[in-house]
């Protein structure tokens, strides 16, 4: 620690004012307040919560580490029992755990070099410090990434995601859309056949796979055959119990609802997200799911409402994207009804759209632009109180 | 019995023990033009260096309003005239007689004479300064006619004096002022009382009471006039602490203005809290002088969240009735964003102490981090127990859209209503300097 201090208080004077490195100084800055939260003095108020940004990402990321662990656990496993190894959960612990590291860790490590890599850029450039917000888009990118994604297809949504939705905005706080879904809805819409249909959610190599295997994810299946598909499928364990536990193929860190339910409690006892956007999707995602199992509307007829909410994103999305509080409403009525209709939204895509089996990520999207406007009518309805008081 | 739910106790150590503490009182006494909200930086100064003053006799008037006139809290000599930048006065020194003599002002019997002739005592005596007025407090404007005058009775602030120990010994002048009150009102006088408030603020005769409980800002006055009778447009409505109702009320019963003060001296680096009886002005010098701990600390007149820092040696503000003193926090800490172990007071549960409500932290005036722009939203509402929209209020003030403003309801909050906003704002803005900043352009351009 002193050692740290010592060397900082060596190199500082380089990148400050007059300084040879003085273009760098907000690069240095950032790893500086990495290691020291700087002692300036309060302003304003003589005392602070002990909470700021930093530490506000770093919880988000603490809570997606068990998805991402899960994830990298359940690509090995989908890769050997595509193999026909292994296919007991207990079974070949290290080699998954070894095959799904080698998949993942270059993502994130990708993810994240060329995401802070432009973070850092554009700080030095426009002289502003580092913004933590990356730290959580970083981690989110590859989570809703298929395991088999090109490392650079990976670096070329990530920099669209970051120049074009949020350096474009001005940086974090400023971005309308969420960062990391824009990564996705890039790669969705400009390589489709890389992030959609049956065979791109089990990692290795399609030749060795077993005869008549299929990498459809569950909620392809009830897609294409509602519920009896589901039930005839079961010999891919695509039971209740698997889809909680997330042993099934999807994005890598989509499939486990009880790992991400550890993330939603790290968030919601911290306080960090807002358990109304949470529940308030939920909710909207059961109505619509009610209907839509209702005969002769969708293609889910007969697919419980409940089986929505382990399905596919629908979790994942709901903890970790929709709560993304600067691109989700800002009032508390707000985020009800934002998080209302990103349920009903997400579960007409999933259901009535021809095309494509999951609707969680354009729901997002699509109300993230609405949320201002949700806001807008809240604060105005504020403004109408107060203006009648006056009457 | 009105129950605000929305808010937050910051427990600190340091609060104000019960005791009373035997301290020397200092020589020297000042008056702070800065203190008051509204009146120009260079104000005329009426003594000369040297010149002898008693208690009651102006010191100095606004330019904007020669009939506000600032007095002497204590008889004795101008000591020093201290100017700072742009040459504002800061400070107008007096060094205090050991026995102090009073300016006599006619006595004046509230029940029977006119308004024109309180008000006119008030601006004579130099108390009206101890009047505010809303929106924007600012000094009570001689010339209009509060819609009410609200008056809180206990305070909820971090460290916060007992209002019950400060009042004690002037119930009967604090009595007398409300009747003084009572006569420049069109409405009515309202005291917002506290869980615990005592008989003198209980049983008062002449006014209108509401109870309030919940976490603080429930002791702040503006929330109490948003929940009894909020500020529309073009209201105005007027505000006093306790203490300051007793001088008034004694000015009028005895004629002399009489700036006694009971004051709290709290926070973690002192070696005794408790209360001491003071004058308004006066230096913390001799009081500090042996009970600091340890020399890195900082000094604060007013409560943690919105009192004023001073010098070691620097005086008590004309409103204030705390001195705090906390340590400073001025060195860095090693990856403190992610340590578990900081022990700092926080809103959000991210620290494992949140399991321990209760405990009282040891703070210090550290940042705790860097500003950025606004990430988290619904921080503010949370803190905040009134029917508005703080972080939109404070958006709207940083792009200058004067509706918006005025809908959102500038006219409803003061600095110390958004501290706690500031506080525990992840991104750490300035929410209580931008706040003044848009008051003021409302106030001088709206």
């Amino acid at each position: 620690m002193k050692l740290f201090e010592n060397l900082i208080g060596k190199v500082k004077p380089h990148f400050e004012e007059g300084g040879k490195l003085e273009n760098y100084y907000y690069g240095f800055e950032a790893l500086e307040t990495f290691l020291f939260v700087p002692g300036h003095p309060s302003q304003g108020t003589h005392i602070k919560d002990g909470i700021d940004l930093k530490r506000t990402m770093f919880t988000v990321v603490v809570a997606m580490i068990p998805a991402l662990l899960f994830g990298m656990w359940n690509v090995g496993h989908q890769h050997f029992v595509a193999m026909g190894e292994f296919a007991a959960m207990g079974e070949g612990f290290m080699d998954k755990i070894l095959f799904g590291s080698v998949t993942v860790l270059p993502i994130v490590i990708v993810a994240y070099g060329v995401g802070l890599g432009i973070e850092f850029v554009f700080a030095m450039i426009r002289r502003h410090p580092v913004n933590e917000g990356f730290l959580v888009s970083g981690m989110l990118i590859p989570l809703i990434m298929p395991p088999t994604i090109p490392l650079w297809m990976v670096a070329l949504a990530t920099a669209f995601a970051v120049i074009i939705g949020k350096e474009a905005f001005g940086g974090t706080g400023m971005n309308i859309l969420n960062v990391a879904l824009i990564a996705r809805v890039f790669v969705f819409f400009a390589y489709p056949t890389y992030m959609s249909g049956d065979a791109v959610w089990v990692a290795g190599d399609p030749s060795l796979f077993v005869d008549g295997f299929s990498g459809a994810t569950p909620l392809g299946v009830a897609y294409l055959g509602g519920a009896q598909a589901l039930a005839d499928v079961s010999f891919l364990h695509y039971d209740l119990t698997s889809l909680i536990i997330g042993t099934v193929p999807g994005s890598i860190g989509e499939t486990s609802v009880i790992a991400i339910g550890i993330g939603a409690l790290i968030l919601l006892i911290t306080g960090i997200a807002s358990w109304r956007v949470m529940a308030s999707v939920v909710v909207g995602a059961l109505t619509a799911g009610f209907l839509f199992s209702l005969g002769g509307i969708s293609f889910f007829e007969g697919v419980p409402a409940y089986a929505h909410l382990v399905m596919g994103s629908m979790m994942f999305a709901t903890v970790f994207m929709a709560t993304d509080p600067v691109t989700s409403a800002h009032t508390a009525t707000g985020k009800l009804i934002y998080g209302f209709l990103i349920g009903i939204f997400g579960m007409v895509i999933r259901a009535l759209n021809p095309a494509y089996p999951e609707g969680w990520m354009l729901a997002i999207l699509l109300m993230n632009v609405f949320a201002p406007t949700i806001d807008h009518f809240v604060v105005q309805s504020n403004i109408k109180r107060r203006l009648s008081r006056a009457l | 019995m009105i129950k605000l739910s929305r808010g937050f106790d910051i427990k600190l150590l340091g609060k104000p023990s019960p005791e009373h503490l035997n301290v020397t009182q200092p020589r020297l006494f000042a008056l702070k033009p800065a203190d008051v909200v509204g009146i120009g930086p260079i104000p005329k100064v009426l003594v000369e260096l040297g010149s002898r003053t008693l208690a009651g006799e102006p010191l100095f008037y606004d330019k904007g309003d020669p009939r506000i006139k600032f007095s002497s809290p204590v008889s004795g000599e101008v000591s020093e005239i201290r100017r700072g930048a742009k040459r504002a006065i800061t400070e107008i020194i007096i060094s205090a007689d050991r026995e102090q003599e009073f300016h006599t002002f006619d006595r004046l019997d509230p029940s029977s004479c006119s308004r024109d002739e309180v008000v006119g005592l008030l601006l004579e005596s130099g108390a009206w300064g101890l009047l505010k007025q809303r929106p924007f407090n600012t000094l009570a404007d001689p010339d209009s006619t509060p819609r009410d005058i609200f008056i809180s009775c206990f305070d909820t602030a971090p460290l916060a004096p007992d209002y019950n120990v400060l009042i004690e010994g002037k119930e009967d002048a604090f009595q007398h002022g409300l009747t003084v009150l009572g006569k420049l009102t069109s409405g009515d006088v309202h005291l917002g009382l506290g869980p615990h408030s005592a008989d003198v603020f209980q049983n008062a005769d002449g006014v209108k009471t509401t109870s309030f409980s919940g976490p603080h800002p429930a002791g702040n006055v503006g929330v109490q006039i948003h929940h009894v009778a909020p500020i529309n447009k073009g209201d105005v409505v007027w505000t006093i602490k306790p203490q300051d109702v007793a001088i008034i009320g004694k000015l009028f019963r005895d004629g002399i203005l009489d700036t006694e003060r009971t004051v709290a001296l709290t926070g973690s680096e002192t070696n005794q809290t408790g209360y001491f009886k003071t004058r308004i002005g006066a230096s913390v010098d001799t009081l500090l002088s042996d009970q600091l701990k340890h020399e890195n600390v900082r000094c604060i007149s007013g409560n943690p969240l919105t009192g004023t820092q001073i010098q070691k040696d620097g005086f008590l503000g004309l409103y204030d009735d705390q001195i705090t003193v906390i340590e400073s926090g001025n060195k860095p800490e090693f990856l403190g964003w992610l340590v578990p172990s900081y022990k700092r007071p926080s809103l959000s549960r991210t620290f494992l102490s949140f399991l321990r409500p209760d405990k009282e932290y040891h703070v210090n005036t550290n940042n705790h981090g860097e500003e950025r722009a606004f990430v988290m939203t619904n921080q503010y509402e949370r803190v905040v127990p009134m029917d508005l929209f703080p972080q939109h209020l404070i958006k709207s003030i940083l792009y200058s859209d004067f509706e918006q403003m005025e809908g959102l309801g500038i006219y409803e909050v003061v600095e110390e209503d958004l501290a706690l906003c500031e506080f525990v704002c992840t991104s750490k803005q300035p929410v209580q300097q931008i706040l003044r900043a848009g008051l003021d352009l409302v106030r001088l351009e709206g």
